[in-house]
């Protein structure tokens, strides 16, 4: 079984992995970070959104190996050095973005990338940004709220 | 100043923090050393003879440990059904069995026939594959018309015709009902569909089978809104593993709706599996086989009449009604178009007679059940169409029909004609917030505007109630249900402070965790901190009911103050004996007792200590120890109700329709967190308009699924959904539980789907389209079609 290596939150890892063995059962199975969620299996919900060399990605349609040198970064490296909520995370709490919490990684995730290309993004642009996203109790309104105060708190504390 | 704690303040959710973080612990997080994978062989033809099941080749394949098959199940019970509805002439209804695997024939697409366990969810899958089947396939029934003709193939030997029940709603009422008809001044007669839904929680289904050989105790870790009711249903009815022996735990659950009520074959599978392999077994559903395998919502194919005065006034209701059972009844299937949608066909109203025909039928379909609001949003929805419907024939304006028929806010309690009394409730008050918030009076300038853009726009309004708290045992028990539906709560006051709250409710995004405290904090008078929520495990929490039905907190809620106060009595009499005084005079107050008129006092903490360090204690007339536990059984249900308002764009040209704006003026009684509350009301609200523009579960004739993944079956996504404005602040407390509150979780999606038709409409007559009705849900091609065919 071939070998895959990446960075993952920081750390450098490596596992032996099937070839048709996902980037998302990497994640879960073989480096238990269970924080990236599956919610569908055809690319069409997003609870799976990781980030990959600077883009967000679906993790379940991606291929382990071809994060092979990667630097991927997923919910459980969102968290700021001292373990305190990062800005997005914050704001999603302050906010009440998330109630059963299941969609609620890929989200924050799209919302990191987002934020990271349009750091003031107007309510129709975040809205058109989680295309890929579905979440199916908040209606989406405190999420779309917990990124426009996330953006707030960003572009203030710059 | 809005409150930071306790009753009544926005307390931001402790879960969270673990959900943020990647830490939550979901039951597909879960592995057991050891664990085997199993994978479901599923029918893929909607009805057909099960001649053969042939496992020898698949069961030699690499890694398979077992295959089961119905066989395996033939001395077993199957999977029970929990409510029994008795048909107009007194028979009750026809109750097919309902197998864990299929055996000699397959019902639906999806029927599980064999499941295989293997060391790895590949060599299960490979094995699933290589098992050979026979199925000699028969002609499938799909439509519910076609199924009661007398011509179409049957579902079920039980079941002749396919009819489930035929039931009627007040029977009693049925002649003078008729009569009221003879004489009316206008009839408003509506044909619609309530079209069928998946409810799509985000967290697939996933279940863990474990038994422990030694001590002969069988765990299962499922998806589960009520973990003790799958620990009765499976244990008794299926297996015959007594509870003691039996733990079902259900972890972080990402979102149920309903769908995760239902006992499912594939917890019985795993739990039998575990058991009779001595090894623990896994099985988690992906989102295609969920779309096979989890029961789906509504479907009601409904004629209703309205017969009004000539000032509008409602006189009489008559309703007819074909319900989808499905292939098999699911476990509150029967309840759902009876008893949780007859009952609401008063709606906000003072309709003198009512009667309700419904008839539930047998199909070669997934089963339904319940889905979010379960018969209320059903009754809703026809009920606020055709008063719409009736006040643009009558030439009355929406909200003043409504108005003239408002059951008034002095008359309560008030007697429904449909069984169910009203505790509480003021609906001018809700529909006045709601003119106000929505503001309609700038209504016309907004249309306005919409047609210097090109497009219709339509204001849709609906007022809805609907009974939560579900529900008084002793009179659910008399309408067929073979449960309780008490709530039980058991809070445990640590020695050195701290606080474990032991609920039979279930959290799976509802925020218990935050909001139970909120209520104990106020009445022991410590911070929200020092008290845990436990929950969802049924070896860790006295028997309870679970969570669905707006029930959590009307119910569970009220359990937890019941033993709150048992707590706090029990801690004033440990208080008396160490300040030396009588009970009778002490106080408790912010988390202090003190005895009337003295300055002596001893704190909460202090108490808790004595409790279980009774060094100076009343042990002759007190046991030691803190911790108190009351099962709560409410004596009627609640009764949210609201208005809604929608606005809608629509272009004429293409048939898109857009929300523009959508309001809520809701009545919920007492508020524990209005944070959580605009939230529940926020997600109810995106269902409902998911049900009225996108989603829609489709079958073909052959009762092949046509929309079984997300690629064809339209879920709401953030840019088909606008912003809510919301309200509660109307409030008219519950009378009979303890915090005077009702429930919210499924209001929004009962009142939204008729405010987004009913804009529709609006928009399109607004246009000169002379269209009286649209079916849901209302998509581009719909209403394209809709106005050509009023040309
Ligand atoms: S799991 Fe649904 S898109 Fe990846
Ligand atoms: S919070 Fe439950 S799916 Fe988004």
């Amino acid at each position: 079984m071939p070998t895959v290596s990446m960075t993952v939150n920081g750390k450098s890892v490596s596992g032996e992995v099937e070839g048709r063995t996902l980037l998302v059962q990497f994640l879960r199975d073989h480096l238990s970070l269970t924080g990236t969620h599956v919610g569908c299996d055809t690319g069409q919900c997003g609870a799976c959104v990781v980030n990959v060399n600077g883009d967000s990605m679906k993790s379940c349609n991606m291929l382990a190996a071809s994060a092979d040198g990667a630097e991927v970064k997923t919910i459980e490296g969102m968290a700021n050095d001292d373990g305190s909520l990062g800005v997005i995370q914050q704001a999603f709490q302050d906010n009440h973005g998330l109630q059963c919490g299941f969609c609620t990684p890929g989200m924050v995730m799209t919302a990191d990338d987002l934020l990271a290309r349009n750091p003031n993004p107007s309510e129709v642009e975040i809205r058109e940004y989680l295309e890929g996203n579905l979440c199916r109790c908040t209606g989406y309104h405190n999420i779309v709220k917990s990124i426009q105060a996330a953006s707030a708190a960003m572009t203030a504390g710059e | 100043m809005p409150k930071d704690s306790g009753i009544g303040a926005p307390s931001k959710r402790r879960e969270d923090v673990r959900f943020l973080t990647g830490a939550g612990n979901y039951t597909d997080d879960i592995n057991v050393a050891g664990q085997k994978y199993v994978v479901f062989l599923r029918s893929s033809v909607a009805h057909g003879n099960l001649n053969k099941v042939d496992t020898a080749a698949a069961a030699a394949m690499p890694g398979v440990v077992h295959i089961f098959t119905g066989d395996d199940f033939a001395e077993i019970g199957g999977l029970p059904c929990g409510w029994q509805i008795h048909s107009r002439d007194g028979e009750p209804m026809a109750e097919p069995p309902h197998p864990v695997l299929a055996r000699g024939k397959v019902r639906h697409v999806g029927d599980p026939i064999a499941a295989v366990v293997a060391d790895s969810v590949e060599q299960a899958r490979d094995a699933a594959e290589a098992i050979e089947l026979d199925i000699e396939e028969l002609p499938a029934v799909v439509d519910m018309t076609d199924a009661i003709s007398g011509n179409a193939a049957q579902v079920h030997e039980e079941a002749p015709n396919n009819l489930c029940y035929d039931w009627g709603f007040v029977e009693e009422n049925r002649d003078a009902t008729m009569e009221a008809f003879e004489g009316a001044h206008h009839v408003t007669t509506l044909e619609l569909i309530n079209n069928r839904l998946v409810a799509n929680p985000m967290e697939p289904r996933v279940c863990i089978g474990d038994f422990n050989a030694p001590s002969g105790e069988s765990t299962l870790y499922t998806t589960s809104q009520n973990p003790h009711v799958i620990r009765l249903l499976m244990g008794a009815f299926v297996l015959g593993i007594p509870e003691h022996k039996l733990r079902v735990i259900a972890p972080d659950v990402g979102g149920g709706f309903g769908a995760k009520i239902y006992h499912y074959a594939e917890e019985a599978l795993c739990t039998f599996a575990a058991k009779t392999l001595k090894m623990p077994v896994k099985w988690t559903c992906d989102r295609s086989e969920a779309f096979i395998s989890d029961a789906q919502g509504r479907d009601h194919k409904t004629k209703i009449e309205l017969a009004l005065d000539a000032d509008g006034k409602f006189l009489a209701i008559r309703t007819e009604t074909l319900a989808n059972m499905g292939a098999y009844l699911s476990t509150f299937a029967p309840a759902v178009p009876t008893w949780l949608h007859g009952t609401l066909m008063a709606g906000t109203y003072t309709t003198p007679l009512i009667y309700c025909n419904v008839k539930a039928v047998f199909t070669n379909t997934l089963p339904v059940d319940a889905y979010r609001g379960a018969g209320r949003p059903e009754a809703t929805y026809q009920l606020e169409r055709v008063i719409d419907v009736a006040a643009r024939e009558m030439g009355i304006d929406p909200v003043e029909i409504r108005r003239r028929n408002f059951i008034p806010a002095d008359a309560y309690p008030y007697q429904t004609p449909v069984a169910v009394a009203y505790d509480t409730g003021d609906y001018h008050g809700t529909m006045d917030k709601l003119v106000e918030v929505a503001d309609f009076a700038g209504f016309s300038a907004r249309r306005e505007a919409s047609k210097a853009k090109g497009k219709l726009r339509g204001l849709g309004i609906c007022s809805y109630i609907e009974a939560c708290g579900i529900a008084p045992s002793a009179l659910v028990g008399q309408l067929g249900a073979r449960a309780g539906l008490f709530e039980s709560c058991t809070v445990r006051v640590n020695a050195a402070g701290g606080v474990v709250v032991m609920t039979g409710s279930h959290s799976h995004g509802q925020g218990h965790e935050t909001t139970f405290p909120q209520v104990v904090s106020e009445m022991l008078g410590m911070p929200e901190e020092m008290i845990e929520i436990v929950h969802g495990d049924t070896g860790r929490g006295p028997m309870g009911m679970g969570t669905y039905g707006s029930r959590s907190i009307a119910v569970g809620g009220a359990a937890m103050v019941r033993a709150t106060e048992k707590i706090i009595a029990k801690a004033t009499r440990i208080a008396a004996h160490l300040m030396e005084a009588s009970h009778e005079d002490v106080e408790f107050k912010d988390g202090m007792f003190s005895v009337a008129g003295t300055d002596k006092q001893v704190d909460f903490g202090s108490v808790a200590l004595s409790a279980y360090v009774p060094h100076n204690y009343p042990l002759e007339t007190l046991e030691p120890g803190l911790e108190e536990t009351a099962f709560y059984d409410p004596s009627n249900f609640t009764y949210p109700a609201g208005a809604y308002a929608c606005e809608v764009e629509v272009d004429e040209d293409t048939g898109v329709v857009e929300i523009a704006s959508f309001a809520a003026a809701d009545d919920f009684g007492n508020i524990i967190n209005p944070m959580i509350v605009d939230g529940q009301v926020h997600g109810g609200i995106g269902q409902g308009i998911g049900q009225a523009l996108l989603e829609n579960c489709v079958y073909d004739e052959s009762g092949q699924l046509a929309s079984g993944s997300f690629m064809d079956y339209a879920m709401p996504r953030a840019d088909d959904l606008p912003m809510y404005t919301v309200d509660h602040s109307s409030i008219t407390p519950c009378t009979h539980n303890p915090l005077g509150v009702k429930g919210c979780g499924e209001a929004g999606a009962i009142g939204s789907p008729p405010a987004v038709i009913n804009a529709v409409v609006d928009a399109l007559q607004s246009g000169g389209h002379n269209v009286t009705h649209l079916d849901m849900p209302a998509s581009p091609d719909r209403v394209w079609a809709a106005i050509q065919a009023a040309k």
